[in-house]
């Protein structure tokens, strides 16, 4: 309670601060916004119905992005955690292209599928399959041998050991490999959009909108929806979810 | 197998010596396992290899509770780790019910010196883990886990889950866990060295409970003489590295046992003396090694 109040505190100070600058007006406002226009800004927003939808349109592509990314990215962590040789193959392969910032797909993107939805979902894939197929094959190569023996004395076999073990026991890794991908993915967009209109005024189109009409305030606001968007999914999905996942796994829990 | 000879079987608490026990041959009760001339050995990078088991071989009859007594490293869990089929020995033979083992199965269910229940189940799911792998549909299931939750004591604790759970409860759900499979033989490998002394002796006597309410083969792996004891109808004692049976006790006192019973404690005195030479043997080997690989 108290490092809330704390928290509070500080972000009202720095607001406070922020609105006193900008009236001072030593930067002009296409400059330097001050915190009442960018609300204001954000207020038109969401009255002409150009940021639900900008939301909504870009929260579709991470959907679809995202949602193939997980399926692909658990099925290929689990080869890879699995067999050896996939693992120093394709493993490598994966730990490799993790150095690539994954808009440097966008080029390549758009050649393959040409100006289209694909080619940006394309994209967010890259971004978030990487990370996602990591953190699986390790959860699963680090699946202790206990429960692999506990598991077959009881009569498990193939698939059940798939199903029943190895995947319940890298659950925890899954889930931070999903994270860590959900934010990736978000990068990913954003970058994404900035560059690549698609004739759909997404979140990234707002903001380079803002740019071209020198409307800093419409920059700003779009900028912290972004922000507070990335933050509700992590606070609403995934901290719950992983502060279950610690506790009931006995890990140690970190608050 | 000349260690095979030495065998001394007890009847009382001053551990009276009977005339040897005639080796491989229990007329008219049904032999459930025969372990026969088990060898293993563990290879290492380059080249090196250790040898953790040397000829084995012993018979155990249905119904039987046998501890495998022997110093750290001599190789007892590996020799159970074979029985359940989770590993493959090198040479011999090991025969359940007259068919020889090809792999794990749930007729021979290991516990474990950690309980290894799965964190992402309750204790009921734990217990029905096996039952599931199996097929057992689950209308069917729920009496008999109600059943062996109740013989450990712990059928309010259904719904929890591992991490709400002590550790004696928990060893009690893997207990369950594997008591619900109705195995033929039940492995255990040092399941209670984890504990504090006074949940271990509360198990040890739910344990001679448990065998003698449900009549499974057990096979218990310790490293504590008082324990093999208090719990084996016969305790077979294994020498130091590489592993080789080398002396069987009969132990015939009158159950419950506690490890504090005073002829009990008299009778352990002596094949103490017999296991610190084992131990002793093993750190002189050892050191010997370390001698020679400077």
């Amino acid at each position: 309670m108290k490092n809330w109040l704390t928290r509070i505190g500080f972000f009202g100070l720095l607001i406070i601060l922020w609105e006193v600058v900008a009236r001072l007006e030593i930067w002009p406002g296409y400059i330097f916004p001050s915190f009442t226009s960018v609300l204001a800004s954000m207020w038109y927003g969401f009255a002409d119905g150009s940021y639900p939808l900008a939301i909504l349109i870009s929260l579709r592509r991470l959907a679809v992005g995202y949602g193939i990314s997980l399926l692909l990215g658990i099925t290929l962590g689990l080869f890879v955690g699995r067999i050896p040789i996939v693992q120093k193959t394709v493993g490598s392969v994966i730990l490799g292209l993790q150095a690539l910032p994954s808009v440097c797909w966008l080029p390549l993107a758009l050649l393959w599928f040409g100006l289209s939805e694909k080619a940006i979902i394309f994209v967010v894939i890259m971004g978030a399959v990487l990370s996602i197929s990591l953190s699986t094959a390790d959860g699963i190569r680090n699946t202790p041998p206990l429960f692999l023996q506990a598991a077959k004395t009881m009569g498990a076999a193939g698939f059940q050991l798939y199903s029943r073990v190895i995947l319940p026991a890298a659950l925890p890794s899954i889930v931070s490999g999903m994270k860590l991908g959900w934010s990736f993915a978000w990068r990913s967009l954003m970058a994404g959009e900035l560059l690549y209109y698609g004739g759909m005024a997404s979140l990234g189109h707002l903001l380079t909108m803002g740019r071209e009409l020198n409307d800093m305030a419409q920059v700003i606001s779009v900028m912290l929806m972004i922000v507070l968007i990335g933050l509700l999914v992590d606070f609403l999905v995934f901290a719950p979810v992983e502060v279950r996942i610690r506790e009931r796994w006995g890990l140690h829990t970190s608050r | 197998m000349p260690s095979l000879s030495a065998r001394i079987a007890w009847e009382t608490a001053a551990a009276v010596r009977a005339p040897p026990v005639p080796a491989l041959f229990h007329t008219g009760e049904a032999l459930k396992l025969s372990v026969q001339s088990l060898t293993k050995v563990f290879l290492h990078s380059h080249r090196e290899s250790t040898p953790a088991l040397r000829n084995i071989s012993f018979d155990v009859k249905a119904g039987e509770f046998i501890c495998l007594l022997g110093p750290s490293g001599c190789g007892k869990s590996t020799l159970l780790h074979l029985i359940a089929g989770l590993e493959k020995a090198d040479s011999g033979r090991i025969l359940v019910d007259n068919k020889e083992i090809t792999g794990s199965g749930r007729d021979r269910v290991v516990i474990f010196q950690e309980p290894a229940l799965f964190p992402w189940l309750n204790v009921m799911d734990n217990v029905s883990f096996g039952l599931d792998c199996a097929g057992v549909p689950k209308k069917d299931q729920s009496k008999k886990i109600l059943e062996y939750l109740r013989l450990v004591g712990l059928s309010s604790f259904r719904k929890a889950y591992t991490h709400e759970l002590s550790g004696g409860m928990k060893q009690r759900v893997a207990l369950a866990r594997a008591l619900a499979l109705e195995p033929d033989i039940l492995l255990m490998d040092e399941p209670f060295a984890a504990l504090d002394a006074q949940t271990r002796d509360m198990l040890h006597t739910e344990m001679q409970e448990i065998w003698q309410k449900t009549g499974t083969t057990i096979l218990f792996v310790t490293h504590n003489v008082r324990e093999a004891f208090v719990l084996g109808d016969r305790v077979l004692l294994l020498s130091a590295r590489p592993g080789r049976l080398k002396k069987e006790f009969r132990c015939e006192l009158p159950r419950p046992r506690h490890i504090e019973d005073f002829a009990l404690v008299e009778a352990v005195r002596e094949v103490l003396s017999d296991l610190r030479e084992e131990v002793l043997a093993a750190n002189k080997k050892d050191l010997d090694h370390e001698e020679l690989a400077d």
